[in-house]
């Protein structure tokens, strides 16, 4: 079953601006799945529609086969939705703003409060229930929005940059959380600018770019696409020069640092057998930049050509 | 519709209004009181007893009823308008927006949010009324029913108003330009059968002065108007208003890009 199919969706807004051009797609349920695009590309657009908080223009949106034009409260008891921006009520306290949310699914008496001290420990925030969200730090602020969106347990939950000024530690923790309720049923879509997140979270991927979408395949299968991958190696001794290696380019960054540019044709095993037989030793390797960003990178500038 | 879940959300709706109420009770629930007494004071008593017997009332007695009124009208609206264009403003009015509640429940919520402000407004000042004079109900029914459709009348307006609004001054323009002037044109502090008859036919159109004669007539048994009239305006009011805000709702208005 389909988690979320969406048909031709277009969006004008009142200034003209053309935010989504007629976009077609379809996350399967039990997914985890990046939608990724540059800023202004749509993907807030879509995901307001999506959740009913800015009107289409045209297209169909469906959310667990609950059309939103014609069952709209069905579909929305489906979904959660933590937005980009900060929209808690920042004069309530944590324990409220649960709550309220709560309700405002038809949650009550014992089950609501069940559910508020699950997600608030869970997002480790049950110790700052009586305190007033203002007080929170920012990160605090994002898992408060994350246990809201989850208090009535959406099938479907869209998260819009939720880690966006969160620090390293809890932003693993947070991938962590995320990735335990999809295992336990939970489709999640997951729009992102740390490419690394998307790459290590999802397994599916679109593509969005000035209101299109340019690729919607599954994370290996854009991966494969990447014709050419650029390693730093550590050295253990410094080179005066780069080597000349068969069928790979070289450049010396620093003294002991060789950055390895290899296309498909090549593998690391012929990389590492000709450095070798040069007597140098690799400590380490690495890859120049994240495999995903590449991509993305060639895709947005590219249009989705082939590279 | 699935009536089980918008009963819990309307009365969720009604308890985050009433926690907000009581959390600022500085700004909600003790200005009233303190300018109400003010009036009771410097009107009532002071420049009341100089102007003596009006309908057969003493001054103090005759714009008790009103002075009730007129708080319960300002805090209903001032209560829906604020609260519901401060979610707009900082955006937790998705919260609602995004959770499967029919958007009547959002109004029903708000509404009975600015019924119970006004009404415990409405209470504070009738106690403090009683420390000036003594009110005897002469029709507990008319009182009581003009009460509450008034204040739904008012918390309905002020709900149009926070959905039209954009920012904080589109709030106080209503309150200050037209209810203000309303309300005390609307027979607050003297009968209309005082005026010149023209200025009495231009009073019978302002809403305000039926609510308020109604409910006087309610405390005292004494009206300039049909009570007949009032309840018809009320209810066309309540109707009107309600689908407007249903309007606005469905069409996103103010509230959806």
């Amino acid at each position: 079953m389909n988690a979320l199919t969406i048909r031709n969706l277009t969006k004008t807004y009142s200034n003209g601006n053309q935010a989504l051009k007629g976009i077609d797609l379809t996350v399967e349920a039990g997914e985890f799945y990046a939608l990724l695009g540059p800023n202004g590309a749509g993907k807030t657009t879509a995901i307001g529609i999506i959740s009913s908080l800015v009107n289409k223009s045209g297209g169909e949106v469906e959310i667990f086969g609950h059309n939103v034009d014609k069952e709209l409260e069905a579909a929305k008891a489906c979904l959660g939705v933590v937005p980009q921006e900060i929209n808690l009520n920042l004069w309530e306290t944590v324990g409220n703003t649960m709550i309220h949310q709560a309700g405002y699914y038809g949650l009550s008496g014992k089950l609501r409060k069940e559910r508020v001290e699950k997600y608030l420990r869970a997002l480790r925030l049950w110790d700052r229930h009586d305190d007033i969200a203002r007080s929170l730090s920012g990160g605090m602020k994002r898992r408060l929005m994350i246990a809201r969106a989850l208090v009535h347990e959406p099938r479907l939950l869209i998260l819009d940059e939720p880690t966006a000024g969160v620090d390293i530690e809890i932003r693993r923790s947070m991938w962590d959380f995320l990735q335990e309720i999809n295992e336990a049923g939970t489709t999640i879509i997951l729009t992102t600018h740390y490419l690394e997140e998307a790459e290590s979270l999802c397994r599916r991927i679109a593509i969005i770019d000035e209101g299109a979408i340019i690729e919607d395949a599954s994370m290996s299968s854009v991966l494969r696409k990447l014709q050419r991958e650029v390693f730093v190696l550590s050295l253990a001794e410094p080179l005066s020069a780069a080597p000349a290696l068969q069928g790979f380019e070289t450049r010396l960054r620093e003294d002991a640092d060789l950055e390895v540019e290899k296309g498909q044709e090549t593998d690391l095993n012929d990389l590492f057998g000709q450095l070798s037989a040069k007597g140098i030793r690799v400590i380490s390797l690495r890859n120049k930049a994240n495999r995903l960003e590449e991509m993305f990178m060639h895709l947005v500038e590219n249009k989705g050509a082939e590279i | 519709m699935n009536l089980a879940l918008n009963i819990v959300a309307v009365k969720t709706i009604i308890r985050k209004e009433i926690v907000r109420v009581l959390r600022i009770w500085v700004q909600t629930i003790v200005p009233p009181a303190i300018t109400m007494t003010l009036y009771f004071i410097i009107f009532g008593n002071l420049i009341g007893r100089r102007i003596g017997v009006m309908d057969g009332f003493d001054y103090m007695q005759y714009i008790a009823p009103g002075l009730i009124m007129m708080s319960v009208i300002t805090n209903s609206y001032g209560n829906v308008v604020s609260s519901f264009f401060g979610a707009k403003f900082g955006r937790h009015i998705e919260e609602m927006l995004v959770a499967p509640m029919s958007y009547a429940t959002i109004i029903i919520g708000h509404v009975a949010g600015g019924v119970l402000r006004g009404l415990m407004v409405g209470s504070l000042v009738t106690i403090v009324a009683l420390f000036f004079t003594d009110l005897q109900v002469a029709h507990p029914f008319v009182m009581i029913s003009v009460v509450l459709l008034s204040s739904i009348v008012f918390s309905l307006a002020g709900f149009i108003n926070a959905v039209f609004a954009k920012k904080f001054d589109d709030i106080s323009i209503v309150p200050t330009f037209v209810l203000t002037p309303l309300t005390y044109l609307g027979g607050v502090f003297y009968s209309i059968s005082m005026l010149p008859e023209f200025w009495q036919n231009v009073s019978k159109a302002n809403p305000i002065l039926y609510m308020v004669n109604a409910f006087r007539y309610g405390i005292l048994g004494t009206s300039d108007i049909s009570i007949g009239y009032a309840y018809t305006i009320l209810l066309i009011f309540v109707v009107v208003l309600f689908s407007g805000c249903m309007f606005l709702m469905q069409r996103g208005i103010g509230i959806r890009e």
